[in-house]
């Protein structure tokens, strides 16, 4: 059985739907985050995938999967040092209650 | 470029503004800007004489002074000055009101910031006069329109948000209109394939905006202008906004800002869309009919002076636009004298009924009574005023009103000559209101045992009032010096550039 | 003739207002009074002059070879220039009418002048406060007056007319921390502002299809195959003509523009001379000082609606001669306000009330007179219009002379009505003597002057309609009775009783008796004058003997005489007369005295249709619907901007959802497409 692109794809697609799902259900802020990497990993296979098998010469999808991970990271860290001020000051980190920016 | 004496007329009030911004109390803050408005009122004294005698020696010539600056030369805009009569005499009318406005304001709050947006204000004012480009003018207009929210907005009085608000909203909605009228007149200044212009003279010269250009561009500039000029039915703003701005702010607001409106009403609409202004008179003239004395019996039945005199401005700025609209010498001449003698008395009302109110605090003229035994002086001065809206002779309303009146009623239509006689009726409505003020608020037994501690004019106080009254008995005596200054622009050679008559 | 002194008559009363109304409060009151009346005292002199000047010096620039008085202009400068053809002026006219009230005006007022120093103080010699504004607003007045009639064209006449309503204003509102005077001044002045209005609208009609404001240029026309009537510049008459010739097409309402135009500008006329029914301000007018009821509304400024009609003399009658109804609409206003107010008269307490309406009827007199002058034969116009200057002439001196004793009795008692006065006579002789000579001459006795101007008025309504002149006799006779009735309710009727902590009445020191006995001097000689060899319409002497007419004269007279003769028997002693004849016509006597509710009429008008019933709705709607609109405006785009609000939540999953469902229609409809 040959392992064609097909097999990837699946995978990253399930990933990148459960991400969506759970970045649209979850009130959590942490769960959020994490579904919000769960989707960006599922990119980031796909940009590996389509790099290996389309363009094998090429390495501009391996570069931007490897960009990907490292701004994920950046990004991780900040949000999780917003969300920690904001659980000290608000002792919660639930979006649904964390509106007394709006007004 | 500063051998041209028109932008001196900018360039003093920004001087001005770099000056209050330096001073560091209020004397020094007065003290530049009185100087100041005396230069300004000097140099447009000489600047009188300097062009009668330029016109004296040139007397074929549209404007004096005319010189240009290229500015953004993709879209062709320049600083373009020049002057008439007609501009020169609104500038003199400036910084006369802006002189005694400044005496006025003597004891304002916060006078440093009071002083620069009065000051920026007035830059405003004098440059829209000053330029011929369309561009400039707008500009210039903006200019002068935004600084009248902070005005009001911060030294007002009463319910001085809202009113800020709707006069800004207003004048901008009009000026929304006014803008795009400019840009299409600007798409159609020159001949297909010619250089396109922002400058007045050249698109009149061209003459290249097609009929049905007109009829669309001219309603669109006419109500732009004609919103500041109180135009039935964009005048709300008027009276909320007079009611609730400060001294100094109705003063210029009354007497020179409104009169941008009439003003451009003419330069830009009239002048360079005769065609339409033609076939469309009419529509306007109903509607300025119906200001003229819709305004004066409005102001019959107000309670406060300022509500009385906004009401009162309707009803003359709508004598202005009227006689614009009838396309004639006489008739146009009044109407610029009107715009003179109008923002002259409004002016000495406005200030008269600031130093009264800044005594009294309270405009209802059924709380007062009375005065003239209190304050003769400000009581005497308010009864000249009064005398010159209800058109005495002598003083400058009846030779305004009546150039306009003789002036409509030589039109040969039937239809002007009987609006005319609509518009005559607003002498006695005038007089009503003026002498319904006069007898409860100056006449009559003291109502408020408070007032008899009350205090007559300071120096500050007799010095703007005279300077007015004297303006106003000016004009009032010597009309022809006047009606000659304005009337040469609207030669005949001038009717046959715009198409008409 | 040279401008100078012209200039002076003008000058110096305008001089003294603006000396006296500006540094008026840092002199004395004495100074301030004997400044103003010397100043009025040139002014005489200087009138004077001219007036003789222009009457008796023969100059060929005033009267021509054939004996014939010309139009002269002293001087016409450019004040505004409207169009080539229109501008306003401001020159000094001399002609025989304009001349006479050069002299009725300054001797009136020179005469008020005088009197007020010793009217404008009460008995312990303490001087009104304001009596220097008193002396500038006389001389205001003055000023005014003098140039309304020296004007040369009708729009100079119309700025001088606004300021005699000015000033006329101010003196009414003299005492102006009383509210019955400030009002009764703000009655006036817009009564007569809305007379204006039609005066002004007149001038606009005149003007426009005549293309003139020169008296000299409207007035200059062949009338009916006569020469000019003045001689004038060479490129008169040709506006007036044509009138005429645009008089066939150019009609309104039934009117030709002529008619509507001289109606228009005699309303203005109406306004000022207190015709029905523009008369409500004067009556009222009586708040102010009474030296001013006697200059202003006795003497001169009323008379200035007949001088106006007067001096467009000849435009009425061309209009009359083209079948224009102009000349009778004044003879029928005339009449029916002479009959109204002498009614009127005839029910009043307050002294001064009873001679306002003596004077609206008297001034309805010259009206007439004017109005009648109209037939055709030549003769007439002249009678009819000569008599009425002549009743002008005389009535200014005797009407002012009754105002001055009033006033007097006024000052002397402290009141302005009858029933505390009655048997003065011995207590103010002078004042009694004069008042006497006063009524004498408008009950139109001889010799007194009011016989000869009354007589001749008389004659000439005879000469133009039977009821005219049966009505305007029965007018006189009405006149003769009232004025006897006040007469005998002053100074007769009981004895007077000096009220508790009062000093008895007195004559008034010289500087009020002096006016009196002067005019009252004038009053009984002024008859004598041969007016008509002064003023006429057309400038030719008219000899008045030779249409004097004995059998009118005799009627006159004794009418008047019965009329007296009735008011002796009712009012001489007290008696129950009066008050029987009272009873016996309830209605009538209420609505005479209550000035058959012209008044309420006025209030019902002004107040509840105007204010109430235009102003108020106009006011109204403009903050309710006007402003309304704009405010719904802010307010829709407010509520808009609210809708839509909360689609900007914050809440990122729900943008996550809308971007989703978003981007599953847009592919679906992509596909869709494609697929199909």
């Amino acid at each position: 059985m040959e392992i064609t692109m097909i097999y990837y794809l699946i995978p990253s697609l399930i990933m990148f739907c459960c991400g969506v799902y759970g970045f649209i259900t979850r009130k959590n802020m942490i769960a959020m985050l994490i579904s919000l990497e769960l989707m960006l990993n599922a990119v980031d296979i796909n940009f590996v995938v389509f790099n290996r098998y389309l363009y094998p010469e090429a390495m501009e999808g391996m570069f931007f999967t490897l960009f990907a991970i490292a701004i994920a990271a950046a990004e991780t860290a900040l949000a999780i040092a917003i969300i920690i001020n904001v659980f000290r000051a608000a002792k919660n980190i639930d979006v649904a209650h964390l509106t007394q920016m709006k007004h | 470029m500063f051998s041209n004496i028109l932008i001196y007329f900018v360039v003093i009030p920004l001087l001005m503004l770099a000056g209050i911004a330096l001073c560091r109390n209020i004397k020094q803050i007065r003290a530049v800007a009185v100087t100041g408005s005396l230069v300004l009122t000097a140099l447009s004294i000489y600047l009188l004489v300097d062009f009668l005698a330029q016109r004296a020696a040139m007397p074929d010539a549209p404007m004096f002074y005319v010189q240009s600056w290229k500015w953004f030369a993709p879209l062709n805009i320049n600083l373009a000055l020049g002057v008439d009569g007609i501009s020169v005499a609104m500038i003199i009318l400036s910084s006369i009101i802006l002189l005694t406005g400044s005496f006025a304001s003597w004891k304002i709050d916060q006078p440093k910031e009071f002083f620069l947006w009065l000051i920026l204000l007035s830059t405003g004012v004098f440059g829209f006069f000053i330029s011929i480009d369309l561009f400039t003018m707008f500009m210039f207009y903006e200019v002068a329109l935004i600084p009248m929210y902070l005005l009001i907005g911060v030294w007002g009085s009463g319910n001085k948000n809202y009113s800020a608000m709707k006069l800004t909203l207003m004048l901008m909605g009009g000026s929304a209109f006014l803008m795009l009228g400019l840009i299409g007149i600007y798409y159609h200044s020159a001949p297909e394939g010619g250089q396109l212009t922002w400058n007045i003279l050249e698109i009149a010269k061209n003459d290249a905006i097609s009929h049905g250009w007109q009829t669309f561009l001219f309603p669109m500039t006419f109500v732009g202008f004609g919103v500041l000029g109180a135009m039935f039915p964009f005048h709300t703003w008027s009276p909320d906004g007079h009611a609730s701005a400060p001294t100094a702010v109705s003063m210029l607001h009354a007497g020179v800002l409104m009169k941008l409106g009439g003003y451009g009403c003419f330069r830009v609409a009239i002048y360079l869309m005769p065609y339409a202004a033609n076939e469309l008179a009419w529509i306007f003239l109903v509607l300025t009919g119906i200001s003229v004395v819709y305004g004066a019996f409005s102001a019959c039945v107000q309670t406060d002076l300022k509500y009385i005199n906004a009401y009162s401005s309707v009803s003359h700025c709508g004598l202005v636009l009227f006689a614009i609209l009838m396309l004639n010498t006489t008739a146009m001449t009044g109407a610029i004298m009107q715009m003179l003698s109008h923002g002259l008395m409004t002016a000495l009302f406005f200030a008269l009924i600031g130093m009264i109110y800044g005594r009294t605090h309270t405009r209802d003229i059924r709380l007062m009574g009375g005065l003239m035994k209190i304050m003769p002086f400000l009581a005497v001065c308010y009864v000249i005023a009064g005398m010159a809206s209800l058109g005495l002779p002598g003083l400058s309303g009846f030779v305004a009103e009546m150039t306009i009146f003789v002036g409509s009623f030589e039109h040969t239509d039937m239809f002007h000559r009987v609006f005319t006689i609509v518009a005559c009726c607003s002498i006695v409505i005038t007089a009503v209101y003026i002498l319904r003020v006069v007898g409860k608020l100056l006449l009559g037994p003291v109502q408020d045992k408070h007032h008899l501690e009350l205090t007559d004019a300071t120096w500050w106080e007799r010095t703007a009032t005279v300077i007015l009254i004297i303006s106003v008995a000016a004009i009032g005596c010597f009309p022809n010096f006047f009606a000659d200054l304005i009337r040469t622009t609207f030669t005949p050679e001038i009717f046959t550039v715009i198409g008409m008559n | 003739m040279e401008a100078t002194i012209p200039v002076l008559i003008l000058a110096i009363p305008l001089f003294m207002f603006l000396f006296l109304g500006l540094l008026g409060k840092f002199m004395s009151h004495k100074w301030a009074g004997i400044l103003g009346t010397a100043g009025m005292g040139v002014t005489l002199i200087l009138a004077y002059f001219t007036a003789f000047t222009y009457f008796f010096s023969g100059s060929s620039e005033f009267i021509s070879e054939a004996g014939q008085r010309l139009q002269y202009l002293v001087f016409n400068v450019d004040w505004l220039q409207f169009t080539d053809n229109l501008v306003i002026r401001l020159g000094f006219l001399l002609d025989p009418i304009s001349a006479m009230m050069l002299v009725v005006i300054t001797t009136i007022s020179f005469m008020v002048h005088l009197y007020s120093n010793g009217y404008m103080r009460d008995h312990h010699g303490v001087w009104e406060t304001g009596f220097q504004r008193f002396y500038a607003f006389l001389s205001l007045f003055s000023f005014s007056m003098l140039g309304l009639v020296v004007a040369t064209n009708i729009f100079q006449m119309y700025i001088f007319w606004e300021l005699v309503g000015a000033s006329s204003y101010l003196l009414i509102g003299f005492y102006y921390t009383k509210p019955s005077a400030v009002s009764a001044s703000k009655k006036a002045f817009i009564v007569t502002r809305f007379a204006d209005l039609g005066f002004l609208i007149g001038i606009l009609v005149l003007s426009f299809y005549t293309g003139t404001f020169n008296f000299t240029d409207l007035t200059s026309v062949a009338v009916a195959g006569a020469e000019n009537v003045y001689s004038v510049s060479a490129n008169t008459a040709e506006g007036v003509f044509n009138i005429f010739q645009n008089e066939a097409a150019a009609g309104f309402m039934g009117c030709s523009v002529m008619t509507w135009a001289l109606v228009l500008i005699f309303m203005g006329g109406m306004g000022k001379s207190a015709m029905m029914p523009l008369h409500i301000w004067l009556p009222d007018a009586m708040e102010g000082p009474t030296p001013v009821s006697a200059l202003i509304h006795a003497a001169t400024m009323v008379v200035a609606g007949v001088y106006l009609v007067a001096r467009l003399f000849p435009l009425f009658i061309i209009n009359a001669d083209h079948g224009g109804a102009a000349l009778e609409v004044v003879t029928w206003v005339g009449a029916i306000t002479a009959l109204y107010a002498a009614m009127v008269a005839c029910a009043q307490i307050d002294i001064k009330r009873v001679l306002a309406f003596s004077t609206i009827s008297q001034i309805a007199f010259m009206m007439v007179s004017l109005g009648v002058a109209t037939t055709g034969e030549a003769g007439h116009h002249g009678l009819g219009y000569m008599a009425s200057m002549f009743h002008l002439f005389t009535h200014a001196m005797f009407k002012a002379l009754l105002f001055l004793g009033a006033g007097a009795l006024i000052h002397a008692i402290g009141s302005n009505d009858y029933t505390e006065m009655h048997g003065l006579r011995k207590y103010m002789p002078v004042t009694h003597i004069t008042f006497l000579i006063g009524c004498l001459a408008i009950a139109g006795i001889i010799p007194f002057s009011g016989f000869f101007s009354k007589d001749e008025i008389l004659s000439s309504c005879l000469g133009n309609s039977t009821v005219v002149y049966i009505w305007m006799s029965l007018v006189a006779g009405l006149t003769a009775f009232y004025m006897f009735r006040l007469y005998y309710l002053i100074f007769w009727w009981k004895e007077h009783k000096v009220r508790e902590g009062h000093h008895a009445p007195h004559d008034q020191p010289w500087t009020m008796t002096l006016p009196l006995i002067i005019l009252a001097a004038i009053s009984v000689v002024a008859g004598f004058i041969p007016f008509g060899n002064l003023v006429s319409w057309n400038g030719e002497p008219y000899d008045f003997m030779a249409h004097f007419d004995w059998s009118v004269a005799a009627v006159s007279l004794a009418i008047a005489i019965i009329a007296i003769v009735i008011a002796t028997v009712m009012y001489r002693k007290e008696n129950p007369l009066p008050a029987k004849l009272k009873n016996a016509m309830p209605a009538l006597w209420r609505w005479a005295h209550h000035r058959f509710y012209w008044d309420e009429l006025y209030y019902f008008i002004t107040h509840k249709i105007i204010f109430n019933g235009i102003c108020r709705p106009i006011a109204w709607f403009d903050r309710h619907i006007i402003d309304g609109t704009m405010d719904s405006f802010a307010s829709m785009t407010q509520k808009a901007s609210f809708a839509i609000r909360g689609l900007q939540s914050g809440n990122i999953q729900m943008y996550v959802w809308v971007y989703l469902i978003g981007a599953l229609l847009l592919g679906g409809i992509t596909a869709v497409i494609l697929l199909v």
